[in-house]
């Protein structure tokens, strides 16, 4: 019985590699508040398809829904890799919408934007536990890495066995300690980039290929 | 219809929370007593225990796919003026160097880990490292 569960689960392997091999992986960008993830997408985006995915602002959670941009082909080392990139919502376990008051907003639209704020973080919870292939992980550089909500999303990604890559962002910014992510993670690689200035962009996609391809 | 809170709070809650005063309620949950009970029970154990403005401390916190459904149910609950959502806090994630060869052989990984988890406008966290959360409570 063994023998052929094995068996079975064998053939099963080989039959969904060779029809899952040209299939676009889902890559899910995750990550805090304010991290440069749309920035970071945006970035993959306009460089292999010329179009954008969402609108960036340093405004906590411009982002308020999983935003999808599909079939994202980038080529490395002559080997070809097709993705969906996902660009998802800053996660957090607290939405204040009295926070967004100080960005001169109104009550109404401050509630607003903390509602659609709350369902679109509950929205990239359900992705990351039934949506997506991979996660590309990005932190803010310039920030303390050792938070609650980075500890728990890394040990969630973990868990499900997805391939993880850790970027450490802005590192054109005054501050950036590229170092105390890969301290905080040793058990991943982290690779250092600035999405707003394209810096070592080479190196994130040469990853992207290998992690995710 | 009394739903999993009746299950797991009636037997021995000594009040409902809302006779705390200007005192502090601090609910330390063991792991026997979450061990019986499925990931949406806990969930709603805890978030029951922090939306009456209590601690809640976990002897032995949460999985990773519970913390995932707690995130998920904290933000469907969130709302204006009422409940802001929640302040959580564990010690960083033991190495998985510290597994023995025999939990990795049967792919047994231990989620133990102490877990404070308050009100997000009542708990706030002063400093965390891998053998001390220190956290201030306020008072409602």
């Amino acid at each position: 019985m063994g023998l052929l569960t094995n068996l079975r689960d064998s053939i099963s392997r080989v039959t969904d590699g060779l029809f899952a091999a040209d299939e676009p992986k889902r890559i899910g960008i995750y990550g805090p508040p304010n991290a440069g993830k749309t920035t970071l997408a945006n970035r993959i985006a306009r460089d292999w398809t010329g179009d954008a995915v969402g609108p960036e602002s340093h405004i906590p959670h411009e982002t308020r829904r999983a935003r999808r941009k599909e079939n994202v082909e980038i080529e490395r080392n002559g080997r070809k890799v097709t993705i969906d990139i996902v660009d998802t919502p800053g996660v957090t376990t607290k939405v204040d919408y009295k926070e967004f008051l100080d960005h001169d907003m109104e009550k109404d639209d401050a509630v607003r934007r903390s509602r659609e704020a709350t369902e679109g973080v509950a929205e990239a919870m359900h992705w990351l536990r039934e949506d997506v292939d991979g996660v590309i992980y990005v932190l803010d550089s310039t920030t303390d890495p050792f938070t609650q909500v980075n500890t728990m999303l890394i040990g969630i990604i973990e868990s499900q066995d997805l391939p993880a890559l850790i970027l450490a962002n802005k590192t054109d910014l005054e501050g950036s300690d590229v170092q105390q992510i890969a301290n905080a993670f040793p058990q991943h690689e982290t690779i250092p980039l600035s999405a707003l200035e394209g810096d070592n962009m080479d190196e994130v996609y040469t990853k992207i290929a290998e992690y995710f391809g | 219809m009394p739903g999993p809170k009746a299950n797991v709070d009636a037997a021995d809650d000594p009040d409902d929370g809302d006779d705390s005063g200007d005192g502090v309620r601090i609910d330390m949950i063991s792991g026997a007593r979450m061990e019986g009970l499925t990931g949406m029970e806990k969930i709603r154990l805890i978030l029951d225990g922090v939306r009456d403005g209590n601690i809640v401390i976990l002897e032995e916190g949460l999985s990773p796919d519970e913390e995932s459904k707690l995130i998920e149910v904290t933000m469907t609950e969130i709302s204006p003026d009422d409940f802001t959502g929640i302040e959580i806090e564990t010690y960083p994630k033991a190495e998985a160097g510290d597994q023995s060869f025999l939990d990795k052989l049967m792919g047994r990984e231990s989620t133990q880990k102490l877990t404070v988890i308050g009100p997000a406008n009542r708990i706030e966290t002063l400093h965390k490292d891998e053998n001390l959360i220190s956290t201030l409570v306020s008072r409602k």
